[in-house]
């Protein structure tokens, strides 16, 4: 239930530019004030103080084909041990991000961190190596809050990105569109915004954009680079891969595009003809600076309408980081086997269903995943502490588990299920984390 | 890129299941259901059939599905990527099926598979996201939310189990703008937490007065879900989880499983169960086959054919299984010529298979042409809202032109 009151209006912020707020946490921001409070969360200046307690995976080397035995059961036994390895460290990869969000102190660049992974989405089942999976995460997390600009040049000479999009199969005379057509439909511009002849002519500019795995790194391979003029969004010229993201940028429906995906990501989905879109481009425009749109956007008073405030449904990566922050526990202390609940949540880090990223909202909605949520809220609840829930009267219990869980309030038909349940905190607390009150962001 | 375009929930994934040799659909089913649909009425006949929607994400080679193995344009633009005369499932016509889809010739032998060949829709759209919305909303000229399915149950009433998607995932194609279909997960299918928890789940799951409309889709999907399962565990309770003594099941050896399999033995379970169900959606991702595709694409219709094989085999003297009509389909085709990488980029008109007891097997529609292309693409020849008004008039039992908008001549594979 929306309120008016502060308190009520940084928690709102607190679910969106972070992964909630805890009880002492809402009181001091409350003291603040909400622009302070917005102004906290938007600088990222500082170094991120739970990264300690998250300490990196370590990877094993990727075994190259050359690498292998040449006899054929030897190499057999080889290339299972090389992808058991990739299972376990993709778990580790996995249950370290989870921590690391649960830990943070800069939490908005962690929330960028994962919008960009959903927008520049890439799964580790084509990728298959998990430690290039991480190396595009510290990309999302060390560019995602600057220049757009400077991160989607970044992203696209990634490793994980080419192997993604089929880089290395796009050649001079033989150009595959893949990485081309997803750069401007979902990652610069959005459908409608660009030809058929676009695409065509911009794969061509990023022929021999290639990832060397005996490197591990990027390489423009002259002989397989189309240097011949191409035509894209009516200008021609000898462009490269480069030139095509810079001009794709400068396209006038790029800026719209890219603010209506945050907006939507962070308040609520609209589209890029929406007036709130209108409002913020031109700022956007000028300086691409991603760190100052997200204060403007939590400033903006269209992200505290109640249509906002109702506007999303958590996914189950801020569903289970929220919960665990609330409740002080770790990826590792949940009682259920952390990686596979998110995946049956519907939500895998490092393994999006498409390049198009997770649907937002009623995606979530289904039977499957409701029931999913509630398996987890019952296993968390065996392992939180329960103090604040048991200290006080049965009585006034709902209204402690809506304070730990930052809640602002329930609903009658909540009330009437956790009054049912109040005399027993653990049923308590996992009815209550299923509830729409909380289910929504 | 590999598209896996949903979630498959982990639980539960079984072995392979033994190949389907000498599978024989019988259209004389042990007791005597009907077999046919009903006369088509406003709001479907119980009686009537079972669609079984199999979505292949990611864009199926239709042109190595269904191969033109006589046409010499095929292998022209093919030549390692091909496959030769002597290596396809002849189905007559100059078309052969691929190699791998064993099971699927012999419903073709049994005249239980009907291939209704060059299926798309005009100006077609080479985006993954846009054309399956088409495919799943069927309203090629409009952004709307709903799934052609979805409409249909936005005309008949709340019971979530008319439509069940297997997985955690709701497609497109079960969302209405009042009713939604079920998502089921393959696993098991059991609330925790014991009565009191159920009850006051239950109590909140309740319409609330100024809830928001995405609160409210929360509670009636809490609604949704006691709902089924109660139906599900009623229908299954006391029922062996297979016919067949299943294998071990792996939380850890999902790289090489049958992902399809599981989904598909969960719907045989529930149809021979009794279930109301009227439309199950089950899927398969990984069709995006832009570089080296052979082996990926003959791995992933092996799949196909194995999981589709088993589950007919399992309906075998099945009244309720009789009445099954499994529908195959993709968002698109993809290019006739290979690309430079061994693999073919997005294309547009592709096969449409339906197989089962009620379907007349046999080809339908006109083979498009390898030499008279759209921009290197098939023309389409057969309208895919064709394919659904058939399946929505002749298996389900309704006036197709509710849920398509406008009228379409079936296709008359029923």
């Amino acid at each position: 239930m929306p309120g008016d009151d502060t308190r009520s209006r940084i928690a709102h912020l607190y679910r969106r530019a972070a992964f909630g707020a805890r009880p002492e946490e809402l009181d001091a921001a409350v003291a603040a004030g909400y622009e302070a409070t917005v102004d906290k969360l938007v600088d990222l200046t500082a170094a991120d103080a739970g990264a300690a307690a998250a300490p990196a995976p370590t990877f094993t080397p990727e075994v190259l084909a050359a690498q292998l035995p040449p006899d054929p059961e030897a190499r057999r036994q080889a290339q299972l041990a090389g992808q058991k390895a990739n299972r376990e460290e993709g778990r580790r990869l996995n249950q370290w991000w989870i921590d690391r969000m649960v830990l943070s102190t800069t939490p908005l660049r962690e929330r960028l961190t994962l919008f960009w992974h959903d927008h520049f989405a890439t799964s580790v089942q084509k990728v298959k190596e998990p430690a290039l999976m991480y190396r595009q995460n510290e990309i999302f997390r060390a560019l995602g809050t600057g220049n757009f600009e400077t991160l989607a040049q970044a992203v696209a000479k990634d490793p994980a990105m080419l192997i993604w999009l089929d880089a290395n199969e796009n050649r001079k005379g033989r150009p595959n569109e893949n990485f081309a057509r997803e750069l401007f439909e979902l990652f610069l511009l959005g459908i409608g915004n660009y030809t058929e002849g676009d695409v065509q002519e911009g794969a061509r500019a990023f022929t021999g954009w290639q990832y060397r795995r005996q490197t591990g790194a990027f390489n423009l391979t002259p002989a397989q680079h189309d240097s011949a003029a191409k035509t894209v969004f009516g200008q021609t010229g000898n462009f490269g891969g480069e030139d095509v993201i810079r001009m794709a940028i400068a396209q006038p429906a790029s800026a719209a595009y890219v603010v209506s995906r945050l907006w939507s990501g962070f308040v609520r989905p609209v589209a890029a003809t929406d007036p709130v879109i209108r409002q913020l481009t031109p700022a956007f425009a000028k300086d691409l600076d991603v760190g100052k749109l997200m204060r403007a956007i939590f400033l903006h008073p269209e992200f505290l309408a109640p249509a906002s405030r109702t506007g999303l449904v958590k996914q189950p990566i801020e569903y289970v980081v929220g919960t665990l922050r609330a409740l002080g526990l770790r990826a590792a202390g949940t009682g259920t086997n952390l990686p596979q609940t998110l995946d049956a949540l519907g939500q895998q880090p490092f393994a999006p269903p498409s390049v198009g990223g997770w649907p937002p909202n009623g995606y979530w909605l289904t039977t499957s995943f409701a029931l999913t949520r509630l398996r987890f809220a019952s296993a968390v609840a065996q392992k939180a502490k329960l103090d604040s829930i048991t200290s006080v009267p049965v009585t006034d219990r709902p209204a402690a588990v809506a304070r730990l869980l930052s809640v602002d309030g329930w609903g009658p038909s909540t009330s009437a299920g956790l009054a049912q349940v109040a005399g027993d905190p653990k049923a308590l607390l996992a009815v209550a984390l299923v509830s729409p009150e909380y289910v929504l962001a | 890129m590999p598209i896996t375009r949903r979630e498959f929930v982990l639980g539960g994934l079984g072995a392979g299941v033994a190949g389907a040799a000498g599978l024989v659909l019988s259209r004389t089913p042990s007791d005597s259901e009907p077999r046919t649909a009903s006369k088509p009425s406003s709001t479907g006949s119980a009686a009537g059939g079972i669609l079984v929607l199999l979505t292949l994400y990611g864009g199926n080679d239709g042109l190595n599905t269904v191969i033109p193995y006589e046409d010499g344009s095929y292998l022209g633009g093919r030549a390692t990527l091909g496959y030769q005369p002597d290596q396809v499932l002849p189905l007559g016509d100059g078309l052969g099926l691929h190699p791998n889809l064993k099971a699927l010739k012999s419903l073709w032998d049994a005249k239980r598979l009907a291939v209704v060949r060059g299926v798309g829709y005009p100006n077609p759209d080479r985006s993954h996201f846009r054309s399956m919305d088409i495919w799943q909303s069927a309203m090629p000229d409009d952004q709307v939310v709903t799934g052609w399915v979805g409409r249909w149950l936005d005309q008949t009433g709340n019971d979530p189990l008319r439509a069940v998607s297997v997985g955690g995932s709701l497609p497109r194609i079960f969302g209405g703008d009042k009713a939604a279909g079920a998502a089921v997960p393959v696993g098991e299918l059991t609330l925790p937490g014991g009565p009191s928890v159920r009850s006051a789940f239950a109590a909140m799951a309740q319409p609330s007065t100024g809830a928001s409309p995405l609160a409210a889709r929360v509670a009636q999907s809490g609604r949704d879900l006691l709902a089924v399962d109660d139906a599900i565990a009623h229908l299954l309770a006391g029922r062996p989880q297979n016919d067949e003594a299943s294998g071990s099941t792996s939380l850890e050896g999902t790289g090489g499983a049958n992902q399809l399999t599981p989904q598909l033995e969960l719907v045989a379970r529930l149809v021979k169960a009794g279930s109301p169900t009227r439309v199950y959606g089950v899927s398969l991702g990984g069709f995006d086959t832009h570089a080296n595709e052979k082996e990926t694409h003959a791995r992933l219709l092996g799949d196909v054919d194995e999981a589709v094989g088993a589950f007919f085999k399992s309906l075998e003297g099945s009244a309720q299984g009789s009445r099954v009509v499994l529908v195959a389909y993709s968002e698109f085709g993809r290019r006739v010529a290979a690309n430079g990488s061994n693999g073919t980029d997005h294309g547009t008109a592709a096969p449409v298979f339906a197989a089962g007891a009620p379907v007349k097997g046999g080809f339908y529609g006109d083979e498009p042409s390898l030499t008279d292309l759209d921009s290197g693409d098939l023309k389409f020849t057969t309208d895919f809202r064709s394919v659904y008004a058939t399946l929505l008039e002749d298996l389900i039992g309704v006036e197709s032109k509710a849920s398509l908008g406008t009228s379409f001549k079936p296709v008359p594979f029923l």
